[in-house]
């Protein structure tokens, strides 16, 4: 059979102009609601103008209506079928009390991996400067270089300083929490280069830590530093262990042990924790970057207590929290 | 480039096959570059806007202090977000499309022809982190474009996403393309029957195609073409000389698409 393709046309052009309306409307306002009738109408729009597309591509093989009728169909489709899970509406409560913490814990290995790279590199850090204190200029980069005065003068220049909130701390701070989110997010992406990289760059900030940590503790600035760093890093730190985490959930993912699914399909079952994970860290590093700005950087001696004591116990709860929230109770016997 | 696709083939649960014509690195860099532009303005203009109201409430003493402190951070804070939310909002927007994309008639979608989610918008905007290294140069993300089939950067791995060309098909206008304005075959009914009943779809639509296309051919190309059309098309239903007389290759070949397709029902 060949179709009589002048008739055919005629007869179904109104329907694929029909689809072609709503689907502009559509297109327009994305968020629209469709009642039913309109929904039913384009579904049934959607079927007719496919078939018609098979009939076109069976008995005719027509190129330009071909071609036109398949941007329609491709365009209802995408409408039709949308990705799977959007619909689900958001709930931040439960978001925090539960998918957070259990999506943390799913993954627990991959962060006890991303900690001790981050470790290792502290104490490797640590370990180099106590062997030669003359390399601590070449761990510290360019826009830590405050970092390269001596711990005790700077501890006796910040503790002789008013309280004075308005002196570019706040230009300072916002410069560590971009640096720091951008740390996080590329400890994250650099797992697809089969997480090589995710190590190296844990491993490095570690090193920075563990160089600072060397030179204040041998200084006799530990109370200094724990005051300093706690408050915020109780938070941040996470915050980048996380983002570590989230990488070696990729580079898991690249390697595909234990699976045989193609990589597109394992990347769309880790899509929702990479986000969730990452959600959590960005909102880890949002509160470090406030207690930061408003608390770490002022060094009055009599702050020091408070400031510790304020630190260890966001530290407590922050462990208590991704321990524990959201953990179904078991029935008593 | 090694093994490129041009164009994603999509089968849906109907059974229906259509293709999605996938967008070439070049105009993805011209987008990009219409992107940065665009990041490039708007950090500007806010961090002048900032500035502005730094320097109008400078003279007042406490609140002068605070504001130009924050207003230093937030400049700060505003140029990360704007390169990192530009895209997730222009996307989500505008349903996969960045002003770049726009402007050149790009858009991203779901690798299985689906529309984009939330999800997907994010994971392949944070990869741009990675795809721009190093520094900013987006090597990395060119290199994996170059390299894989369906021209993704490894954000569209990771999000499952790519980007398409949108194509403009204005509907068909079938009866210009072909219309024959005195179809001498019409005289001999029963070979045009014979015609339709002998010829095998796939045969009619080279023939179709061929008329509606012929425009595009090379004049020998053309020509030799249509030779052999009608010279196969002669073998099916011989038509007598009488009608088939002064008839070029060409114009035989259109009585014949004429014959299948307009005049089947008649």
């Amino acid at each position: 059979m060949i179709l009589d393709l002048d008739k055919f046309i005629a007869k179904e052009r109104p329907f694929w102009d029909e689809l072609s309306e709503l689907l502009r409307v559509r297109s327009e306002d994305p968020e629209r609601h469709a009642p039913l009738e309109e929904a039913q109408r384009f579904y049934y729009l959607y079927q007719r103008t496919s078939a018609d597309l098979v009939k076109l591509n069976t008995f005719a093989g027509e190129v330009e209506t071909t071609r036109f009728l398949e941007r329609i169909v491709a365009r209802a489709y995408s409408h039709l079928h949308e990705s799977g899970g959007e619909s689900v509406p958001f709930r931040p409560l439960e978001w925090i009390t539960k998918t957070f913490p259990c999506t943390f814990r799913r993954h627990w290995l991959a962060f006890t991996l991303s900690c001790l790279a981050f470790w290792v590199g502290a104490g490797f850090g640590a370990g180099a400067l106590a062997l030669n204190y003359d390399l601590k200029g070449d761990f510290i980069p360019p826009q830590f270089s405050h970092l390269n005065e001596k711990p005790s003068k700077r501890v006796e220049r910040e503790e002789k300083q008013d309280f004075d909130a308005f002196q570019g701390r706040h230009t300072f701070s916002s410069q560590l929490m971009v640096n720091n989110t951008k740390v996080t997010i590329l400890a994250m992406v650099l797992g697809f280069l089969w997480g090589i990289f995710t190590f190296v760059m844990l491993f490095y900030n570690g090193t920075l830590i563990g160089v600072v940590m060397f030179d204040y503790i041998t200084d006799g600035q530990g109370t200094f530093l724990t005051a300093w760093l706690l408050p915020h890093g109780s938070f941040e730190l996470p915050a980048i262990f996380i983002g570590g985490q989230a990488g070696l959930v990729i580079a898991r993912t690249m390697f595909g042990w234990g699976t045989n699914l193609k990589l597109r399909q394992r990347f769309s079952r880790i899509r929702g924790d990479l986000l969730t994970l990452i959600g959590g860290a960005a909102l880890l590093l949002v509160w470090a970057g406030i207690v930061e700005s408003f608390l770490s950087q002022y060094h009055a001696p009599q702050f020091y207590p408070w400031k510790i004591a304020f630190g260890a116990i966001q530290l407590i709860a922050l462990v208590l929290y991704l321990s524990f929230a959201g953990r179904k109770r078991t029935p008593e016997a | 480039m090694l093994g490129r696709t041009t164009s994603l083939e999509v089968r849906t649960p109907e059974g229906v096959t259509f293709q999605v014509p996938i967008a070439s690195p070049f105009s993805r860099c011209l987008a990009l570059a219409i992107d940065f532009a665009v990041v490039v303005a708007l950090t500007l203009l806010l961090s002048q806007v900032i500035n502005l109201l730094k320097f109008s409430v400078s003279e007042i003493p406490i609140i002068g202090d605070i504001i130009s402190d924050f207003g230093s951070g937030a400049i700060v804070l505003l140029q990360f977000l704007i390169f990192t939310l530009y895209g997730m909002i222009t996307e989500w927007l505008w349903s996969g499309q960045t002003l770049g994309k726009r402007i050149f008639r790009l858009r991203v979608i779901d690798e299985r022809g689906l529309s984009l989610g939330l999800k997907q918008i994010v994971i392949r905007n944070l990869f741009r982190f990675l795809d721009i290294l190093p520094s900013t140069f987006y090597l990395l993300g060119s290199i994996c474009c170059l390299f894989t089939k369906r021209c993704q950067r490894m954000g569209d791995i990771a999000a499952g996403t790519l980007v398409v060309r949108e194509v403009d098909v204005k509907p068909p206008q079938f009866s210009e393309a072909i219309s024959v304005e005195e179809n001498s075959f019409a005289t001999a009914p029963h070979l045009e029957a014979r015609l339709r009943q002998k010829t095998p779809p796939e045969e009619a639509r080279i023939a179709l195609d061929a008329v509606t296309r012929r425009s595009e051919l090379d004049p020998d190309c053309r020509l030799r073409l249509f030779a052999r059309l009608a010279d196969h098309f002669r073998d099916i239903a011989e038509f007598p000389e009488e009608i088939t007389i002064g008839l070029s290759d060409e114009q035989y070949v259109r009585n014949v698409v004429d014959t299948l397709f307009r005049r089947a029902a008649a």
